[in-house]
């Protein structure tokens, strides 16, 4: 420390030594003090901002096994599917485009939080819920959405689709394969509008 | 002396007292951080609103970088050790003692299993090189097939450890493929319930989340 003192050798003094003044030994902490605080902040931060967080997600289960009857059965006008594709482009339709006769209308929207996909399931609900208004849909039947995933898509655009169903409070919904049907509609609304 | 004088008193305060404070809770705050254990590669996690944490310890970690390679860590010493002997049995590697334990303190693993000797041969600054250029861990379509080595490695770390939690972290802009390979990879097992690490993002205003939130926050 800067103010310490330096103990007398031998102890006794002539008489012509004069006696040195007693320096004191405090020590200004300040300095201490304000570095002490700085490394608790730095460590405070990063305990507990590095955290990370996750998110957790049950994918159905697939087995080869399972009996068609025991399969779970989607309503096909509470069904919502939504294609992701290549530039975080995202093509939705009503229904699940599994009856050949007739081709979805499908549409093109993106991730925006304001007028994106979000605003599609938010309608999509109100819709369902209208129907289980009216009687034409059982209470059981909830909103289902199919998520399939292009293979130019990435695994942002899966990350926030799932996001989006925490979002909207999805219960139903589940990550599929894409089918060929499913990529020539992607073909041809992408033809329909071009960019 | 006709007034009497106040004594002067000194603004100089005893910083004695604060400084053992700051230094205890220092300390602390030392002793309670863990550090980050190094990854061979940086990722990028997307965003959710989800509030998770992730647990602290029996973790399986895949992570996927943006160009698809897959690397593969558990977090457990001992379940590392136990690891590692079992495959070097399983696959005929024939590691030393020091080259396990290389594997035993080291961090993910991004090599296929003929290059592995070699890897955990090399000294730190060399594996630091070896995964800038590892190829991942090879994925197959079919599990049980020998070129898919991830889930072997899947499977012998759920024997080491069945309370493992699966999670993923993988880059945002890996492609979608390469995450459906683990994704199937981890269906094949029968694991249909894993855990994606995300970093977080406020739950946007006027949705269902952001109702649900706030009223769970103002009346429980």
């Amino acid at each position: 420390m800067a103010e310490m003192e330096v103990a007398d050798k031998g102890g006794k003094k002539g008489p012509g030594v004069k006696k040195s003044k007693k320096l004191s030994t405090r020590v200004d902490l300040t300095p201490m003090v304000d570095l002490g605080f700085l490394l608790i902040t730095f460590f405070m931060f990063t305990t507990t901002l590095s955290k990370p967080k996750t998110m957790q997600i049950n994918m159905p289960y697939d087995d080869e096994e399972l009996k068609e009857e025991e399969e779970t059965k989607i309503k096909e006008s509470t069904a919502l599917t939504v294609l992701l594709s290549k530039k975080h482009r995202v093509y939705y339709y009503e229904g699940m485009g599994t009856d050949p006769e007739s081709t979805p209308d499908v549409q093109v929207t993106n991730f925006d939080p304001q007028d994106g996909i979000r605003q599609v399931i938010i309608d999509k609900k109100d819709k369902v819920e209208n129907l289980r208004r009216t009687g034409q849909l059982g209470a059981k039947d909830k909103t289902t959405i199919l998520i399939k995933p292009d293979s130019t898509s990435t695994y942002a655009d899966m990350v926030n689709m799932l996001d989006e169903m925490a979002i909207n409070d999805i219960r139903v919904y589940a990550i599929v394969d894409i089918t060929d049907v499913d990529k020539e509609f992607i073909q041809m609304t992408e033809q329909a509008n071009p960019e | 002396m006709g007034k009497h004088k106040m004594p002067r008193k000194s603004t100089n305060v005893d910083m004695t007292a604060m400084c053992d404070v700051a230094f205890l809770l220092l300390t602390f705050f030392m002793l309670a951080t863990q550090f980050k254990p190094d990854e061979p590669v940086t990722v990028v996690t997307p965003n959710s609103i989800s509030e998770i944490p992730l647990p602290d310890n029996d973790i399986m970690l895949i992570t996927v970088d943006p160009d698809g390679r897959i690397f593969f860590t558990i977090d457990s010493k001992n379940d590392r050790k136990d690891l590692i002997e079992k495959l070097d049995e399983q696959k005929g590697l024939n590691l030393t003692e020091e080259e396990k334990n290389n594997y035993i303190v080291g961090a993910s693993i991004g090599v296929p299993f003929n290059q592995l000797k070699s890897y955990l041969a090399a000294d730190g600054d060399q594996q630091g090189k070896l995964d800038d250029a590892a190829p991942g861990i090879p994925t197959d379509t079919v599990n049980t097939s020998e070129a898919n080595e991830l889930a072997l490695w899947i499977k012998e770390a759920r024997y080491s450890n069945p309370k493992l939690r699966i999670t993923i972290k993988a880059d945002a802009d890996a492609s979608y493929p390469d995450i459906a390979r683990v994704i199937n990879t981890l269906k094949g097992w029968k694991i249909f319930k894993f855990n994606l690490i995300t970093g977080l993002k406020a739950v946007p205003p006027g949705t269902a989340a952001f109702e649900k939130q706030n009223a769970g926050g103002g009346e429980g």
